[in-house]
């Protein structure tokens, strides 16, 4: 195990520094001269050329490479146009906002999916499972901006019973900044009423965000329980005259999690993309809207950090699902 | 020895074409069978045919063409669906229906080069790393890794980030993040056919690299590129919808659903029809292809048949 630990840590720093390499050749190559962008429309040749010796963008590409990652390194991620502050900065006061989101967007998603899909599975082909056939088959189908956006057309405008948008209401003072996550700092300084509602604020982007994902867990956990419930154990268990329940519950839901596991981990990550939608619905100050309103008007450096620590997060989403996949099952130890 | 091959090629010859390829109609008509009984497979296969007709014809009969392209009408903006503007009008007094309809054009446009540009980067890539092995598959299999290790929409948004906002741009980013699942799919497909009897075979009869791995291996990965390709045809929809309704892909007035989504969201909740309409458009098309595709894994892979 501790072998198989060290593989994929090693894979996963090789694949860090691939991440890395296309953000560079995003930023350094694509731009036809990224001088004279950086230089503005107004500059002249020589003030292009002085832009260029002093970013170091005369120098061969893998030394502008090594001193990109020097630079990342120690902290300087470079600076948004659009909020004037280093992008470091504001990554550390958006990203916690999108952890947040996306923490309860799948728990909601593994809460509700789960017992679903084993519903499903135990009435297969009768009027329940074509219920939630539906429902999934729909979930994955729905673009989630939009099923955003009827959400609050429906929810927050029609019956008033959720905010429009936004992380707590504008009066609420913030509690102080503890973790950055904004529920836990509001637990710790004691503000449950502030706590409320921004928990309150965080319903309807949560259950917009989590619909694809529900919906693949669902079926996958319903795929599985329907081939374990075929082995041969569980007719052994029938015949013995345990209960539906316990059979279900604990002879059956063991077996069919392995993938479904695999599932949730999977669209954890696809979460992390899917965010950048629903923040800019609701108007989330997550890392999303941020990485979009820099994209809109060209700012380069903050869509980079945006993009490095979604990947890095991504990667480490995968990392931990390949562990717990190797601890349960031996087989996955051997493959890597 | 060579009358005998006489022989037998004269057979073939006397067997009309029905004859001889009575095992792929058999096979076909069993398809075909198992598909018609699938009610939520033929659901999907009636969206997209209806999808497609709208594609191709739909432009010729719109009520308003001139709406799609961006005229401006303000004496009949924000009219709320009736028998004229069935889906109501725009800000400037456009017939959502209209652009609805034309949207879907550009939607099929936008979603065959997508997933057309990731098969051609995707399958050969794929195909070399799986049949060569060793180095060769080792580092396309790494670089694959590294896009798939990424949320395909933020690398999207950081490639039209630096391109710059545009129609061009954003399928131009949704293909570059497509390509690495076809090379998985393709990748692991290969590797477990190149070790069959029939590849042994072509290859003691002298037959090259090339000619094994296009003639022999590609036809026999065709089924899970066909049914990958179909859910992608929906996926892609919905990448290109995404990237217009953030403002990164097609510009207002372009009649793309996720653009129009983009504007009609200001206009909320007054003037719903603006934004209920193209959104239901998408919801319906992706449906169709994921459902297609659904009904087409059942039928080529055995093993999903329920």
């Amino acid at each position: 195990m501790i072998r198989f630990t060290f593989k994929r840590l090693m894979l996963m720093v090789l694949m860090l520094l691939g991440l890395l390499a296309i953000t560079f050749t995003i930023s350094h190559i694509v731009p036809a001269d990224p001088a004279a962008l950086a230089a503005g429309p107004d500059a002249n040749v020589e003030m292009i050329e002085r832009y260029r010796v002093e970013y170091g963008l005369d120098r061969p590409l893998a030394e502008q490479f090594l001193v990109y990652l020097g630079k990342l390194l120690s902290g300087d991620w470079g600076k948004s146009i659009h909020t004037t502050r280093p992008v470091w900065d504001d990554l550390v006061t958006y990203f916690p906002n999108t952890v947040e989101l996306v923490v309860f967007s799948i728990a909601i998603a593994v809460l509700f999916g789960i017992p679903l899909g084993i519903v499903a599975a135990v009435n297969q082909n009768r009027p329940i499972d074509h219920v939630i056939r539906v429902l999934t088959v729909t979930g994955v189908a729905m673009p989630m901006f939009w099923l955003g956006l009827m959400a609050q057309l429906f929810f927050a405008l029609k019956l008033g019973w959720f905010p429009l948008g936004g992380r707590i209401e504008m009066m609420t003072d913030p509690p102080q900044a503890i973790t950055h996550l904004l529920l836990v700092d509001a637990l710790l300084n004691g503000h449950f009423g502030t706590f409320v509602d921004a928990l309150h604020h965080m319903v309807l982007p949560a259950v917009a965000l989590c619909f694809p994902a529900l919906a693949s867990i669902i079926r996958v956990n319903r795929a599985e329980m329907l081939e374990t419930l075929k082995q041969d154990y569980i007719v052994n268990a029938r015949a013995q005259g345990l209960s539906t329940f316990r059979i279900v519950a604990v002879y059956a839901l063991r077996n069919a999690m392995l993938p479904t596991m695999a599932m949730i981990g999977l669209r954890f990550g696809w979460m992390l993309g899917g965010t950048v939608l629903i923040e800019t619905v609701f108007d989330w100050p997550g890392i999303g809207l941020y990485a979009v309103q820099a994209a809109i008007s060209s700012d380069f450096e903050p869509i980079m950090g945006a993009t490095i620590v979604l990947g890095f997060f991504f990667m480490l989403t995968n990392l931990l699902i390949d562990m717990i996949y190797g601890t349960l099952d031996p087989r996955v130890r051997e493959q890597v | 020895m060579a009358e005998l091959t006489k022989e037998a090629h004269e057979l073939t010859v006397s067997l009309d074409w029905r004859e001889r390829h009575v095992s792929t109609i058999r096979m076909l008509r069993l398809y075909a069978r198992t598909f018609a009984r699938n009610g939520s497979a033929m659901l999907g296969l009636g969206l997209v045919l209806l999808f497609l007709t709208t594609a191709a014809i739909g432009p010729y009969f719109v009520p308003f063409p001139d709406d799609a392209t961006g005229s401006v009408h303000i004496e009949r903006k924000l009219q709320p669906p009736d028998a004229v503007h069935w889906f109501g009008t725009d800000e400037v007094g456009n017939d959502v229906f209209t652009r609805v309809i034309v949207g879907a054009r550009v939607t099929l446009q936008i979603a065959c080069i997508i997933t057309g540009v990731a098969m051609l980067i995707g399958i050969p890539l794929g195909m070399i790393a799986g049949y060569m092995g060793g180095w060769v598959q080792e580092v396309i299999m790494r670089i694959t890794d590294v896009f798939l290790s990424v949320p395909g929409l933020m690398l999207a948004i950081a490639i039209v980030g630096a391109l710059g906002p545009g129609i061009v741009n954003a399928m131009v980013a949704l293909s570059l993040v497509w390509w690495p699942g076809y090379v998985r799919l393709v990748q692991a497909k290969t590797l477990s056919l190149k070790n069959e009897i029939y590849v042994d075979a072509a290859r003691s009869m002298g037959a090259g690299s090339l000619r094994i791995v296009f003639v022999h291996l590609l036809p026999n990965c065709t089924s899970p590129i066909i049914v990958k390709a179909s859910m992608d045809m929906g996926m892609a929809i919905l990448g290109a919808a995404s990237l217009g309704f953030l403002g990164l892909g097609a510009q207002p007035p372009f009649p793309e659903w996720g653009a129009m989504i983009s504007v009609a969201r200001t206009y909320l909740p007054d003037w719903w029809w603006y934004s209920f309409f193209p959104g239901t458009a998408i919801v319906i098309t992706v449906l169709g292809f994921n459902l297609l595709g659904d009904g087409l894994r059942d039928i080529l892979d055995p093993k999903h048949r329920e």
